[in-house]
């Protein structure tokens, strides 16, 4: 009996997602309501406890479980994409072009400023290549540019790996800490939320940090960090690499 | 019928990330540039444009909020999918670089976005 309910699940996977993902915001709105009074968002308790959940598995969380794989594809980046593009409808134009040079200086601001620190980090900890160093610094941009970087400089695997790690680090911060601290950072408006995506640039952690804080301003800080994302893939491999390659050679 | 908007969003979808394509071979980058910011744009014009000549039917936009109120669950999923324990257990290196960057990044916001108001009052 219970053999043949589990291989029900087992086929039904992308089915099962949905009830799993259901059942995990009923338990964290529940505490968020009653226990937290609302402190914390209940939102934010999901994503908190959907990354405890990950820790039970590997290397793609609790899909690596067979029972919990629909999670894959429910999470993956084909949905969140096509959900992102979604939450745009209703976003205003003009709001986007009231962010105006701002949200744009915040762009290059953040892709600059991550790469500068994790190069900084990258050399204090040993690495001296400025292959490895501008793989590292890439990662810790946001987790998608790392490997880009590394396959352009032709880093080592276990470099890349670090790289990706450095970004999903990030992404677990962001998804979690910014919701706590926001009036201290001074996420209220359309625009602010343009300028923290902008600057932070991971789409999954800002896009998670929204959506816990208020799910109208999601489209406007995706739309940022989706751009910061581009710039971070051309300017760290094909401009910050060279330029670093030849300080370091000084 | 329902099922338009949500033809409407995948239409958007598929010409952002076709930009996005176009823009990486461009550039020499593996991977697509941009590509789903510039569907939300395709996606917010076309959406603009129809709403303004009443042709945006109520049912249509009713598929695309259902989508859009997939969004929170889906983030959830995503959460429980990343590579939690590598990134823990990754190393020092990785953790320093994620946490300093991370926290620089507040400030940083924190400071532009004080310039911001005083645009907006200016």
């Amino acid at each position: 009996m219970i053999q043949a309910v589990y291989e029900m699940l087992l086929k039904n996977g992308f089915v099962f997602s949905f009830l799993v993902v259901g059942v995990i915001m009923l338990i964290t709105q529940f505490v968020s309501d009653k226990i937290l009074k609302n402190k914390i968002p209940g939102v934010a308790l999901a994503i908190a406890l959907g990354l405890v959940l990950a820790s039970f598995g590997g290397k793609t969380g609790i899909a690596d479980i067979p029972l919990f794989s629909g999670m894959a594809l429910l999470g993956g980046s084909m949905l969140r994409d096509f959900a992102i593009v979604a939450t745009a409808y209703g976003a205003s134009m003009q709001e986007i072009k009231k962010a105006g040079w701002i949200g744009v200086l915040s762009l290059f601001v953040g892709v600059f400023f991550n790469f500068i620190v994790g190069s900084i980090i990258a050399y204090a900890f040993g690495y001296h290549d400025p292959g490895d160093i501008a793989t590292l610094a890439s990662g810790t941009c946001t987790f998608i540019v790392g490997p880009i970087t590394g396959n352009a400089v032709g880093a080592s695997s276990e470099i890349i790996t670090l790289s990706i790690a450095a970004g999903v680090i990030k992404v677990l911060i962001v998804a979690v800490i910014t919701p706590l601290i926001k009036k201290i950072v001074g996420i209220h408006s359309k625009t602010s939320a343009m300028v923290f995506g902008g600057v932070m640039g991971t789409v999954s952690g800002v896009s998670a940090a929204l959506a816990s804080i208020n799910p109208k301003l999601v489209p406007y800080g995706a739309l940022t960090a989706t751009f910061y994302t581009g710039i971070a893939a051309i300017l760290c491999p094909s401009v910050f690499y060279p330029i670093l390659q030849w300080i370091m050679m000084q | 019928m329902k099922i338009y908007g949500v033809a409407l969003l995948a239409a958007c979808y598929f010409a952002g990330l076709a930009i996005g394509e176009v823009l990486g071979n461009l550039f020499g980058v593996k991977g697509n540039l941009g590509g789903v910011g510039f569907a939300m744009l395709f996606f917010i014009l076309l959406t603009d444009f129809l709403n303004k000549r009443n042709l945006m039917k109520e049912d249509y936009a009713s598929g695309i909020s259902f989508w859009t109120s997939l969004y929170i669950p889906i983030v959830i999923a995503m959460a429980s999918i990343q590579n939690v324990n590598a990134a823990i257990n990754s190393g020092a290196v990785a953790i320093a670089a994620g946490v300093v960057a991370t926290t620089f990044c507040f400030f940083l916001i924190r400071l532009l976005i004080s310039l911001l108001k005083e645009e907006v009052e200016a």
